[in-house]
């Protein structure tokens, strides 16, 4: 231990002797320093008087002094923890003080020349420094109890909450700073009026003809669509686990097209249908006389696209509550003489009421977060997701509005979360555990059954119809004035001209950006992830609940709401990242953690824990056990999290059209461009040749995943099955 | 394989889940070569105890020492302890060799050395030639010895085994449990062996400890609890017994002269004082007679035969009592008058 402890303490030593501790101006990963001979390293830029970076370095000499001078373990590892967070406590004040442009914290507490002069942001030498502490600091502390911690789960939960501060909270911070900005300084007073402003909360729609606050709009939409989803995918899910419906393949599929669809291409095709132009809306103009109105730009425009766009997820959580629905309990309802129907009011449904709510929060959340469907289908119903983007890009771009239209959204979605946990807290993993009970499953009565497919079918009907249209859609030449049959738009997107072998076509750059950015992406998403999941699954340790909760967080913000705070915490010193692709590649890793980190565990929780004990108890330490027999053994659930967090990073839209630049442009930001165009057809297009790409990663994964899973997990399965 | 082997010492040990106490200040010695048996209903902390000495859960108070080491704050990894778990838990993705060679090769012995090692541990277990299957290529048996070889082969200064053969079929039960004794003997290891079936612990230990409510309510060799139980939790845990209350007269050395409903008996003292007490009566400890005969009066209530014995429940005053007989040309019916009587020298007297 004493080994590594200074190994990484050398690295950082090194780092700051030699890396450049800014950032240098092309960026964060530039080599010309080397050949320059004169780069502003960490000691450099202390002999050319930035003297607030000593600190840094002379904890790190401190520390590896101690780790040499002092014989005692304990005493040692306290010692060296001690200094390794003093080290990192510097690194941050300097970096939160001392600030060239943006809002400066302490600006009002110290008063010099250095702090106005400012410095650029943190680079490779400031990263590498602070990683070395962290690391320093997390061994030490695994070492400084009487015993024998384990290093390995200290320093990756270190590493964790220290990426977990720096990427989610620090920039959540950040917009609350802005929200209680004024001129000049800060102010507590000024926060309440603009946060219950009547912009936000106004209540008169449901009076009068005037429209309600933003916030209300917002709230009335999600509760709407958490019913309808809930409803519909309850539906769904029994018609699926409760009757012999033929087409259950179909069903199945239109669970899967969700994950693999842009958020606003649902929008575009409703477009298609039901806009003014739409082919539905012709039909019925020219048949009836009715004049096209544009209704679909409003509320129930975006009602119908989040109800298509939701509904296959409330199916996804709803068939896990109700096959979790244990058969013997109904058989048992039965013998008592119970008919079907009583069996369902009065034992099924109670039993599914915890999974009902959860589909239904789900919902809420999933609907006060979208972003691509309300930007296109808006115009008449703003909602807060859309508003505070407008506020930011609008033509007068006002961020402290959107910084407060931000912490409503926080705040509702929040509070959703929070009811989750509280009411369904950690039940919602140990039901789906597939442990199988034999006995069958009571059969809806007909009434239900009937109630279930006329529900359920018109709506599986409609979507097919949506899907539809948007592979018909990119295939014609002028939407709704001139159906004939035309290659162009995928021509314009995707064009080769092979005589100079040019991408020549306008969707290539950011086609290919997304599709680099999404693979560096996905296995750091499945990492962070897959290592939350087993830190929460395999480890106990102090503060673990507020830990799971914090890695969670991040799903209950909206992604608007993580593209404002980027922009607000990356654009200045001590990080500044916008513009790059980093920022990119960061915001997806943490969008996308949590599911990542559910995956897990519901893969980690089917692994018996005597096997890692025995590992344990065999002489390896967490890291063998986990590399020898925890990874071998998750290889399916490895390539899922790979997948998932691919193909979430190519649909997502919301977090990303405000990080995306010039320079790196992404698919998504790309086509609502069009959309705003009204270049519908290239958009359409481009959107289906998304999906024919996620469709393929996926069934690249599933031949992999099916491969293996023949091999291992029976395996798994059988010894479970003797146990 | 060189012997080597350690003594297992727990120092007022408290072992606390959040609010719930799974073991209450325990104390124990275990001697080097011991097989010592931790035996007890179920929910009373012989697994929690057995998972303290592994390290894989860590005392709230106490001291643990292992070969009079102090690993009380060592964890799992660091501690020279194997233990065999209750679903084995053999790797499904390595072949037996590979399972049985994990703990020495991520101690970093060489390939060559840790497959032979593995292969020798196989062999004491029967299991030579086996090493190139999967486990999930054995029957349940021979998992069960798996995991015993992988066990054995780190040399560990103790074995734990929890609850080994629970998963197994009641006969080959008995045989595995002799081989485990055999190989325990043989290589001269410490055991601490876990299980909730006490003739089970009579047939493999040298000594039981008895726990109840996350306490130790005996610890004696398999033969001191059967016929000096310290209570009458013990008395009715071990071997089948009647329970029945009497009064202590008068003590005269080793025997004590005690009331069974108004009856008088001279049975060994057990270290009882005078003043009410509970009698424990064994089954075989019984005779049914014919009702003129003295003793308690008594209507049999239930008689079964079951070949190489008859079993009967009576209804006395004393409550009702279980008791064995020999198979006779003409046994008892249910609804008969009999009156039980008491070998005085098989009764053992427990405080009330
Ligand atoms: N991880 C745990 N968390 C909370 N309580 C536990 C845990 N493990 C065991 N217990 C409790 O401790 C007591 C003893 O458990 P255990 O040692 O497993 O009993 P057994 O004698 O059946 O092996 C039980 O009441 C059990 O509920
Ligand atoms: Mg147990």
């Amino acid at each position: 231990m004493k080994k590594t402890v200074l190994i990484w303490l050398a690295i950082g030593l090194v780092s700051f002797v030699l890396l450049p501790w800014h950032m240098t101006e092309d960026g964060l990963y530039d080599a010309t320093w080397m050949t320059d001979g004169v780069a502003a390293t960490g000691l450099f830029s202390i002999l050319a008087g930035q003297w607030w970076l000593a600190p840094a370095g002379l904890a790190i000499l401190a520390a590896i002094v101690i780790q040499l001078a002092i014989d005692e373990p304990v005493k040692r590892a306290r010692l060296t923890l001690g200094t390794a967070v003093a080290g990192l406590a510097f690194i941050a004040l300097q970096g939160l003080i001392i600030v060239r442009a943006g809002p400066r914290i302490f600006e009002t507490l110290f008063v010099s020349e250095a702090v106005m002069a400012g410095q650029p942001g943190m680079g490779a030498g400031a990263g590498i420094c602070a990683l070395a502490l962290l690391f320093a600091a997390t061994i030490s502390l695994s070492q400084s109890d009487k015993g024998q911690g384990d290093a390995f789960v200290v320093s990756t939960i270190g590493l964790i909450v220290a990426l977990v501060a720096i990427f989610v909270f620090f920039p959540v911070i950040h917009i609350l700073v802005r929200a209680f900005e004024v001129d000049g300084g800060y102010s507590l007073t000024e926060f309440f009026p603009r946060f219950f402003s009547s912009d936000i909360w106004d209540l008169s729609c449901l009076i009068s003809n005037r429209s309600c606050g933003v916030g209300i709009n917002s709230l009335f939409l999600a509760v709407m669509t958490g019913a309808g989803t809930t409803l519909l995918g309850l539906s769904f899910a029994l018609i699926f686990t409760r009757t012999d419906f033929r087409a259950k393949k179909l069903l199945r599929v239109l669970t899967v097209l969700p994950i693999i669809t842009p958020p606003f291409v649902i929008g575009l095709a409703l477009i298609l249908l039901f806009g003014r132009t739409g082919t539905i809306t012709e039909y019925f103009a020219d048949l009836l006389g009715w004049e096209a109105t544009r209704w679909l730009y409003g509320f129930w425009g975006i009602y119908f696209a989040q109800l298509l766009s939701f509904t296959p997820i409330a199916f996804l959580v709803l068939i896990g509550v109700v096959q979790g629905v244990s058969p013997s309990m109904e058989e048992a309802s039965q013998t008592l003489d119970a008919n079907r129907w009583q069996t369902f009011r009065f034992v099924s449904l109670p039993l599914m009421r915890p999974g009902l709510a959860n589909a239904f929060l789900l919902g809420f959340i999933e609907s006060l977060a979208d972003f691509g469907n309300p930007l296109v289908l808006g115009s008449g119903y703003s909602v807060l997701s859309t508003d505070i983007y407008f506020a930011i890009v609008g033509a007068v771009a006002d961020p402290a509005k959107a910084a407060i239209l931000a912490i409503a959204l926080l705040t509702l979605t929040l509070t959703a979360f929070m009811a989750q946990r509280m009411w369904l807290g950690k039940k919602s993993y140990a039901t789906i555990t597939g442990k199988a009970d034999s006995g069958q499953n009571a059969s809806l009565n007909p009434i239900l059954k009937w109630a279930c497919y006329c529900t359920a079918l018109p709506w599986a009907a409609f979507t097919l119809v949506v899907y539809s249209m948007i592979i018909f859609g990119s295939f014609v030449k002028l939407w709704g004035i001139n159906h004939g049959f035309t290659f162009d738009h995928y021509i314009r997107a995707f064009g080769i001209d092979f005589s100079t072998g040019r991408f020549s076509g306008v969707a290539w750059d950011s086609y290919f950006t997304t599709l680099t950015i999404s693979s560096i992406a996905a296995p750091l998403t499945a990492l962070v992830g897959l290592s939350t999941a087993y830190l929460l699954v395999r480890q106990k340790f102090w503060g673990k609940d507020a830990f799971e909760f914090s890695t969670m967080l991040s799903f209950a913000i909206p992604g608007t709401v993580i593209g404002v705070s980027y922009i607000m915490a990356f654009n200045f010193p001590p990080i500044e990242l916008t513009g790059t692709s980093i920022i990119l590649i960061i915001v997806f890793v943490f969008r996308n953690m949590p599911v990542g980190v559910r995956g897990g565990i519901a893969a980690m929780s089917q692994l018996d824990k005597s096997l890692d004990e025995a590992s344990i108890t065999l002489g390896a330490n967490s890291f063998t056990t986990v590399r020898r027999v925890i990874l071998p053994l998750m290889g399916p659930a490895v390539l899922a999290a790979l997948t998932y967090s691919f193909v979430r990073a190519i649909t997502s839209v919301s977090a990303v059209i405000f990080l995306v630049s010039a320079k790196h442009n992404m698919a998504t930001s790309f086509i609502v461009g069009r959309v705003e165009n009204g270049e519908f057809g290239l958009a359409i297009a481009y959107s289906a040749a998304l999906i024919i790409t996620m469709l393929a990663a996926i069934l690249l994964l599933q031949l992999l995943v099916g491969v293996r899973r023949l091999r291992r997990s029976d395996r798994v399965q059988q010894i479970a099955k003797t146990a | 394989m060189t012997k080597k082997t350690g003594s297992v010492r727990f120092e007022s040990v408290v072992k606390k889940y959040g609010e719930v106490t799974a073991l209450k200040k325990l104390d124990l010695s275990i001697d080097p070569g011991k097989l010592v048996t931790l035996l007890g209903p179920s929910g009373c902390g012989k697994t929690t105890t057995l998972r303290l000495i592994a390290g894989l859960e860590m005392a709230t108070e106490g001291k643990i020492y292992i070969g009079g080491e102090d690993v009380t704050h060592l964890t799992a990894t660091y501690r020279k302890v194997s233990m065999v778990f209750q679903s084995y838990a053999l790797f499904p993705h390595m072949t037996v060799r590979e399972n049985v060679a994990y703990g020495l090769t991520v101690k970093s012995a060489p390939k060559a050395e840790a497959a032979q090692k593995a292969d020798e541990g196989l062999e004491l277990v029967g299991l030579a030639g086996f090493g190139d299957r999967l486990p999930s290529e054995l029957s349940g048996g021979q998992q069960q010895r798996v995991a015993v070889a992988r066990a054995i082969v780190l040399e560990p200064e103790v074995l734990l085994l929890d609850e080994p053969l629970s998963n197994l079929d009641a006969k080959l039960r008995r045989h595995v449990r002799e081989e485990i004794r055999q190989i325990q003997q043989s290589l001269g290891l410490t055991a601490v062996y876990v299980t909730h079936d006490q003739e089970e612990a009579m047939a493999v230990s040298d000594d039981i400890i008895v726990m109840n409510n996350a306490e130790i309510a005996q610890i004696g060799t398999p033969n001191d609890l059967y016929e000096a139980p310290s209570s009458a939790f013990i008395a009715d845990f071990i071997g089948d017994a009647n329970l029945v209350p009497c009064d202590v007269d008068a003590l005269d050395g080793a025997i004590a002269r005690a009331r069974v409903n108004g009856q008088k008996l001279s049975v060994p003292s057990n270290g009882i004082r005078k003043g009410a007490a509970q009698m424990v009566l064994r089954p075989q400890a019984l005779t049914l007679q014919k009702p003129d005969q003295p003793g308690l009066e008594g209507q049999i209530s239930y008689a079964a035969y079951l070949g190489k014995e008859m079993q009967y429940t009576v209804e006395t005053l004393v409550g009702s009592l279980f008791v064995i007989g020999p198979v006779q040309a003409q046994p008892f019916l249910r609804g008969d008058s009999v009156s039980v009587g008491i070998i005085e020298d098989q009764a053992r007297l427990v405080s009330a």
